[in-house]
């Protein structure tokens, strides 16, 4: 059984519609790239599964339970699958250690005392530990980037999704954050990542599919899929991006 | 030392040719302004004495025996401003709150509650504060309550209350309707409830956004706690008339006036340096 299966998804926001059935199978420990134009579905796709925008049509089922149930409380579900959004959107008025900690405490009922070992830890394994009690606007793109990984990670999920988190940073930057995608695919954790980082994508991904027009047109191993896609639609948009 | 004064050829701290421009003129600009405010004050100084009524005015709002006299007097009862102002200002600042969130409840279950807000926030902001003082100051008393329920610190107080738990409450929404939702999804993402992402994540923020204008609302409470003296406590605007009537004189109202600007000037000045602050911080 897949970790995550997605079944003939739709979503439409008033007369357009951003997901026209999809139909998507992640395995456990599998790392998926989305690609495709702007508009073409991603993130409206990622932020479907986190269940923060409700699915019009099809299932969502994780381990084989149905998630997208209308009705059903989203909070439970929604802790056990992390997101990270192109803009950070890291609380303002929390340090890096506090914007980490508030879910784990708030949601898990865990206390500051057992929290504050494994916190500490995290932020040092993403070499971010001189800056826990930094605010937000004290650190640069990059290291805010990486805060709302580790803040997304401390609720261990067991699925996280990424959606475009590098098209916001500097160039300089965007190497540091991928480095922690790296770091967590050889950690074995399963993720959808929605991105423009197409060498990236090749590299790492077990899976890449290609979005148009809220479709799933072409999906594949990255060797076959950027060297010999099938789709004229697909060939066009990498010769574009690459 | 610097690159940037090597290259400028010299150890004294000579100005780039953009600083010495913008310095001379400031200066003009300094002159300028220093030539008119001394222009505008002259002009006042020999003019208004010259009005044939200036000498009955300055015996009657500008004298300074009586003022003088009745100063300390004022002083007394501009404490019992401060008081109505502390026991009210709390009370306020809780029950705006409340009237916010009572805006922002989702749930159907607690649409009354909405309901509820928005018609409070209606009505309390239509009305003028002297007819709600009285409304409240002589129509509760009329039901005829045993003492101390009669007091009219009691039903004036309430008044303020609740006329200005309306401003503040509209104050705090616009705070809540000012933080991006996208800290609300960041939140719920996570697996915060509505209640938890509103009580960590928005109020805090929303609360810090809209301190100044707050500040602003306290100091008009300040000033609008006198208009309780018209049904009947004894403070500092109530107190100048007793000494008018018994002097004869309006100087006491000039004391009023002066402790009220006291405590009033600095107050929104230092609102005025946050919101500034502030707008500095979000550009």
């Amino acid at each position: 059984m897949a970790k995550l299966d997605l079944l003939g998804v739709t979503k439409s926001f008033g007369d357009n519609m951003v997901c026209r059935g999809i139909d998507l199978s992640v395995d456990e420990g599998e790392m998926v790239c989305l690609i495709g134009a702007s508009g073409s579905g991603k993130s409206t796709l990622l932020r479907c599964i986190n269940l923060l925008e409700p699915i019009d049509d099809g299932r969502i089922l994780l381990d084989g339970v149905d998630i997208s149930e209308p009705g059903l409380n989203p909070q439970p579900i929604r802790a056990r699958i992390g997101i990270v959004f192109q803009s950070f959107n890291l609380f303002p008025h929390m340090t890096a250690a506090e914007n980490v900690m508030l879910a784990p405490r708030r949601v898990l009922g865990k206390s500051r005392d057992i929290l504050d070992g494994p916190i500490k830890a995290l932020f040092e394994r993403f070499d971010l530990g001189q800056r826990m009690n930094h605010y937000p606007d004290q650190l640069s793109g990059g290291q805010q980037q990486r805060v709302a990984i580790i803040r997304a990670l401390a609720m261990e999920p067991e699925i996280m999704l990424f959606d475009e988190i590098t098209s916001a940073l500097d160039p300089e930057l965007v190497g540091e954050v991928l480095d922690v995608l790296r770091q967590l695919r050889t950690e074995g954790m399963t993720m959808i990542l929605a991105t423009h980082e197409m060498a990236f994508a090749r590299e790492l991904a077990d899976k890449v599919c290609f979005l148009d027009a809220g479709r799933i047109l072409e999906e594949g191993p990255p060797e076959t899929l950027f060297s010999d896609p099938r789709e004229t639609r697909t060939r066009a948009f990498l010769s574009r991006v690459l | 030392m610097t690159d940037q004064t090597t290259l400028r050829g010299g150890t004294a701290p000579s100005l780039t040719r953009r600083q010495a421009y913008e310095q001379r003129l400031r200066r003009r600009s300094i002159a300028i302004a220093a030539g008119s405010t001394l222009a505008v004050v002259l002009a006042v100084v020999l003019l208004v004495p010259r009005a044939p009524g200036w000498d009955a005015v300055k015996r009657s709002f500008f004298n300074g025996e009586v003022f003088a006299k009745t100063f300390p007097g004022l002083l007394d009862a501009f404490m019992m401003n401060v008081a109505i102002f502390l026991w009210c200002a709390p009370i306020i600042a809780v029950l705006g709150l409340v009237i916010a969130l009572c805006r922002d409840v989702r749930s159907p279950a607690f649409y009354p509650l909405r309901l509820f807000g928005a018609i409070y926030t209606d009505v309390f902001r239509g009305l003028p504060v002297i007819l709600v003082i009285y409304l409240i100051g002589f129509g509760i008393p009329g039901l005829g309550l045993p003492r101390p329920w009669n007091s009219p610190y009691i039903w004036g107080s309430l008044a303020l209350v609740l006329v200005y738990a309306a401003y503040v409450a509209e104050v705090i929404r616009s705070g809540i309707d000012s933080i991006h939702h996208s800290q609300r999804a960041a939140a719920a993402s996570l697996g915060l409830s509505d209640g938890e992402t509103m009580r960590y994540v928005v109020l805090p923020q929303a609360i810090r956004n809209v301190a100044p204008a707050n500040m602003n609302l306290f100091i008009a409470l300040q000033k609008d706690v006198a208009l309780l003296s018209f049904i009947g406590p004894v403070e500092v605007f109530r107190q100048a008339g007793v000494y008018k009537s018994l002097m004869a004189n309006f100087t006491p109202y000039v004391g009023a006036a002066v402790i009220f600007l006291a405590l009033t000037i600095p107050a929104t000045r230092y609102a005025d340096y946050l919101m500034n602050k502030q707008r500095r911080r979000q550009s």
